[in-house]
């Protein structure tokens, strides 16, 4: 009985409270748009047969129609998988150097990676409006060291929302990778040395392939929330910058348009299916390669 | 015989230089005496005398301590007996599904969440306010807790809960005398991480929150869309140092409590053996 209640309660609670309303989005996302409140023609009232009835694509043929939204989505995609590899550019070197510090070092620099991950996101994030902005600290760096003439654009481009995500989404990069290198038997990179490699062919030919797991579970901890992400592009984008999460914000708040905006909901989801997937495949993998 | 060569030094130095410089000139800004944000004019503390007097970031701030305690202790009571029924509970109807509603909210994006979320309290004529934020919050924070207690309860020694049934104890005796004392530092883990997810959070409190409760992070958002603030600057400074001293002091207090129950450990061995 006790039992029984133990599984209920989280389960009904997930039940309503995620399951459902993911039905709801989807159901909205097919119904029509309407000036009403709330803004949209419930589709379901008559039961099942009047639901299919009533059934119609029009939003997702709207989004297929409005290049906007093309746009956005491989827009989306490509910021995401260059920030991605922009992360591991800057985090590979950091966590080979976590690896290599001497044991008593290591819990600080665990500490000092996780620490920002404590900090919120949206202060993190706001810090680099005051460093790219056009009389920003950057900037006026840059004019000092002679090396411009005129303040740079650089706050409202796309090239501030690659930092916002190099920046916030690093931890999730470093920490994976370190741990992967820190199970590296060192001594196999004394063999590599020994049988005649030089220290770079080393790296590149047993560190880096010991490391993949490391740096394919770090790729997508940062590729899936960058996919979808929302405070960068509008606090460092420019408008200019076209990311699903903006624009299904700016569809729900700005336009008011409730089964546009869950259509774009639900192609997200199901272009994140893949990369999920994927990482779950990979983390099982791993699981079952350590036992 | 690692060593540290120049590449590693320099990575590490520069590493961490981007990681922590945008936050200590965020702070040293929040010093500033000058309106302008860019521009230092001497050591001040005015914005925080301001920020003091601000009720508007008071209210919200009240708002967001609240519903982040709240939230994360539902989700903490919720995650930790979804963890145990998952790790636990054998075979039972609609496993499979439980355990994608733990997973998939995990790397669901928020502007998902969050719509999803506010479409269902409309649908059910649930007026916004400070109880849909908290269900909203204890919603996705529980199957972060859920993940920490399991893996915690995966690594631990079951038969010292069957040692516990076997000697009498009610199922619920074993739990709260055995096993809930041994998984008490994920537990607590868990409760920060729920808690620390909820100060946080803009997208889903943003579409969850009605007029007559905003979060701290959504006034944030509103105020720094419009530009660098050093009212925000040291809101930011404080917020930065609540998390510094919670962190470090948790640390520590594990730190601790491991090294305590290390030295358990050794007793009994000593006095078993």
């Amino acid at each position: 009985m006790r039992r029984a209640a133990l599984i209920a309660v989280p389960y009904f609670w997930l039940l309503v409270l995620f399951l459902v309303p993911f039905i709801i989005v989807f159901k909205i996302s097919l119904s029509d748009a309407a000036l009403a409140i709330p803004p949209y023609t419930p589709t379901l009232r008559d039961g099942i047969a009047a639901m299919f009835a009533e059934f119609d694509f029009e939003n997702f043929v709207f989004l297929t129609e409005d290049d906007l939204y093309w746009k956005a989505y491989l827009s989306s995609l490509r910021i995401a998988l260059l920030s991605t590899f922009l992360t591991l550019l800057v985090g590979y070197p950091i966590a080979y150097g976590m690896a290599r510090a001497p044991e008593e070092w290591r819990p600080t620099l665990m500490m000092l990676v996780i620490l920002p991950f404590w900090t919120s996101f949206l202060i993190r994030v706001y810090a680099w409006m005051g460093i790219l902005s056009n009389e920003g600290l950057l900037n006026q760096l840059l004019i000092w060291l002679g090396l411009i003439g005129e303040p740079l654009q650089m706050l409202n481009t796309n090239f501030a929302v690659y930092v916002g995500i190099v920046y916030t989404y690093l931890p999730f990069m470093i920490l994976p990778i370190y741990a992967a290198l820190d199970r590296m038997d060192g001594s196999l990179i004394e063999a590599a040395e020994d049988l005649g490699c030089s220290r770079l062919q080393a790296f590149w030919l047993v560190t880096i392939p010991l490391s993949r797991n490391g740096i394919i579970a770090g790729s997508f901890l940062v590729f899936i929330p960058a996919l979808g992400e929302f405070v960068i592009p509008s606090l460092l984008g420019g408008s200019g910058t076209l990311m699903i999460g903006k624009v299904l914000w700016e569809e729900f708040f700005n336009n008011r348009d409730w089964p546009v905006a869950s259509a774009v909901a639900v192609i997200l989801l199901l272009i994140l299916v893949i990369p999920i997937v994927l990482f779950q495949r990979n983390q099982q993998k791993q699981a079952e390669a350590e036992q | 015989m690692r060593r540290l060569s120049w590449f590693n030094v320099t990575s590490l130095t520069l590493g961490f230089a981007f990681l922590y410089l945008p936050m200590v000139i965020l702070i040293i800004y929040s010093f500033n005496a000058s309106k302008l944000v860019t521009v230092w004019a001497g050591f001040s503390t005015r914005w925080y005398g301001e920020l003091i007097q601000n009720e508007a970031f008071l209210d919200a701030a009240w708002v967001t301590l609240k519903v982040a305690v709240i939230s994360s202790t539902l989700a903490t009571v919720l995650g930790t007996m979804a963890a145990y029924t998952l790790v636990r509970g054998g075979r039972f109807f609609g496993r499979t599904l439980f355990s994608g509603m733990i997973y998939a909210p995990l790397v669901m994006p928020e502007v998902i969440t969050g719509l999803s979320l506010l479409l269902l309290f409309i649908g059910i004529g649930l007026d916004r306010g400070v109880l849909t934020i908290v269900l909203a919050h204890t919603t996705f924070s529980m199957c972060y807790v859920s993940v920490v207690v399991s893996s915690r309860l995966i690594s631990f020694d079951r038969s010292l809960e069957e040692a516990a049934l076997d000697l009498g104890a009610s199922p619920f005796d074993a739990f709260r005398l055995v096993t809930l004392p041994i998984i008490a530092p994920a537990v607590i883990s868990g409760w920060l991480l729920a808690f620390t997810l909820s100060l946080d959070d803009l997208v889903i409190a943003s579409f969850t929150a009605g007029p007559s409760a905003t979060t701290l992070p959504i006034k944030i958002f509103s105020a720094v869309r419009l530009g660098v603030s050093p009212e925000i600057n040291a809101l930011s400074t404080i917020m930065i140092a609540i998390v510094t001293v919670g962190v470090l002091t948790a640390s520590l207090v594990s730190k601790r409590a491991s090294l305590r129950q290390q030295q358990d450990a050794q007793a009994a061995e000593r006095a078993t053996g």
